[in-house]
């Protein structure tokens, strides 16, 4: 008994397909924008805030970093329901991705943020600059460039790990291929055509931020 | 309808992160062995070997995770093999944690000095004996921390064969859900159990960073 692969269904499938990869992509933007935001904030807090703030952000970051994403995302999908936060399926997924993410660049950007010279800061102040523009103008862009790198790897991954919202119903791209493997009967072409969209997304996606960060940040970025 | 006390759902989930934890322990195991052979060619003399060991490296690191455990669990069976969800997931996280495995040891043959090399080499060790007891056991002990750290991640990624349907902590608990209706004390339950299983890890991984650092 032999197994022959079969790609014939794969005509008929593209728009599903593109579909999926246009909400994991929507997904994904919106996880970076607010994720880098609130990491910037959560390690300034962490380094300037009350001391409260101060260990409120350590807990976070470590329960984070310390739980499956997974189940981070049946949490807040089907747990926080029950104590009245009910959000549609994407709204949750992007919570979660957010939350996720952030956890891991706080760290990040606080490495980064540690790297920049304290000279810096003292300069910025004697020009007579307020602190909140010291912060903005002269530290962050430095931080940031400091850690791209970092940062660009964790937005990869956490595209990735995105798979996993389509268990509550997100219609990106794992939910699509779910959907057609369960028309075509086809479950190894269906997944192995989607891995290599994932594959395909990921390099693009590398390559994307690179080039993003060359022009945003000027020269050294890599 | 049966009722289940608080102890019912923490008992059952406990039984259940058994399997997480031998999940985990295998994985690791079956990663470690496989992360070896790749780290050998990663590191060969010769470009193909090597290219083929990043091109493999490049693959699992660039696919999600869940995408992997369904092609080994629809692809073995093509094969012939008769596949339940425990191999496929078995499979699926030896061969996705060999690829960063090997990656990050590789990391630490390359941040050895050259000089290590030449070393062996003139004390008349061929190239397995060099890599046996020069190279390899340094490579290990500076990527110490960096491979706990991974275990952490291989624990949190036992979640995802819950869903190709291998009985683990977080499938026990959607059965657990789908009969209680208390999702967010059955979640937050789960969250716990895995935070007790990792962060003791975490911390240990720090320590040893801050050791390695302050060397």
């Amino acid at each position: 008994m032999t197994y022959s692969l079969d790609f014939g269904w794969l005509a008929g499938a593209t728009g599903a397909i593109a579909r999926g990869a246009a909400t994991t992509i929507l997904l994904i933007a919106v996880t970076t924008l607010a994720g880098t935001l609130l990491s910037i904030l959560g390690a300034a807090g962490r380094r300037n805030g009350p001391l409260l703030l101060k260990r409120a952000i350590g807990v976070y970051v470590e329960v984070i970093r310390n739980t499956p994403f997974l189940v981070q995302l049946f949490f807040i999908f089907f747990g926080l329901p029950s104590i009245g936060v009910r959000l549609d399926p994407v709204l949750a997924a992007m919570l979660a991705m957010t939350l996720n993410m952030a956890a891991y660049t706080i760290e990040i950007v606080g490495a980064g943020l540690d790297a920049v010279p304290p000279g810096q800061t003292e300069a910025a102040m004697a020009l007579g600059l307020r602190p909140r523009q010291v912060f903005i103008k002269i530290v962050l862009p430095q931080a940031l460039k400091v850690i791209y790198p970092a940062l660009t790897s964790q937005i990869v991954i956490m595209m990735l790990e995105s798979a996993v919202v389509s268990q509550i119903a997100v219609r990106e791209l794992t939910y699509e291929a779910d959907m057609l493997q369960a028309r075509t009967f086809r479950a190894f072409e269906t997944y192995f055509v989607v891995t290599v969209v994932y594959l395909i997304l990921s390099i693009g996606l590398r390559r994307l931020l690179i080039g993003g960060g060359r022009r945003l940040l000027g020269a050294g970025v890599s | 309808m049966i009722e289940f006390t608080f102890w019912d759902i923490l008992r059952n989930l406990l039984l259940a992160a058994r399997w997480t934890v031998l999940l985990s322990l295998a994985a690791f195991v079956g990663g470690a062995v496989v992360g070896m052979i790749v780290l050998f060619f990663r590191i060969a003399k010769n470009k193909w070997a090597r290219r083929f060991a990043s091109g493999y490296i490049a693959l699992f690191q660039g696919t999600p995770l869940l995408m992997q455990l369904f092609l080994m669990f629809f692809g073995l069976p093509m094969l012939g093999l008769r596949i339940e969800p425990w191999t496929a997931a078995v499979l699926g996280l030896t061969f996705f944690a060999s690829a960063y495995l090997a990656e990050i040891w590789r990391g630490g043959v390359d941040a050895l000095p050259r000089g290590q090399w030449d070393a062996g080499a003139s004390l008349g060790l061929h190239y397995l004996q060099e890599l046996r007891l020069i190279i390899l056991p340094q490579a290990f002990s500076i990527t110490r921390a960096p491979t706990v750290g991974f275990l952490v991640q291989l624990i949190k990624s036992t979640a995802l064969t819950s869903i190709i349907g291998f009985e683990e902590l977080v499938r026990t608990s959607n059965a657990i859900n789908n009969a209680t209706f208390e999702p967010f004390k059955v979640y937050g339950l789960v969250a716990l159990i895995f935070f007790v299983m990792c962060f003791p890890l975490t911390q240990y991984a720090r320590s040893l960073e801050q050791r390695a650092a302050a060397r």
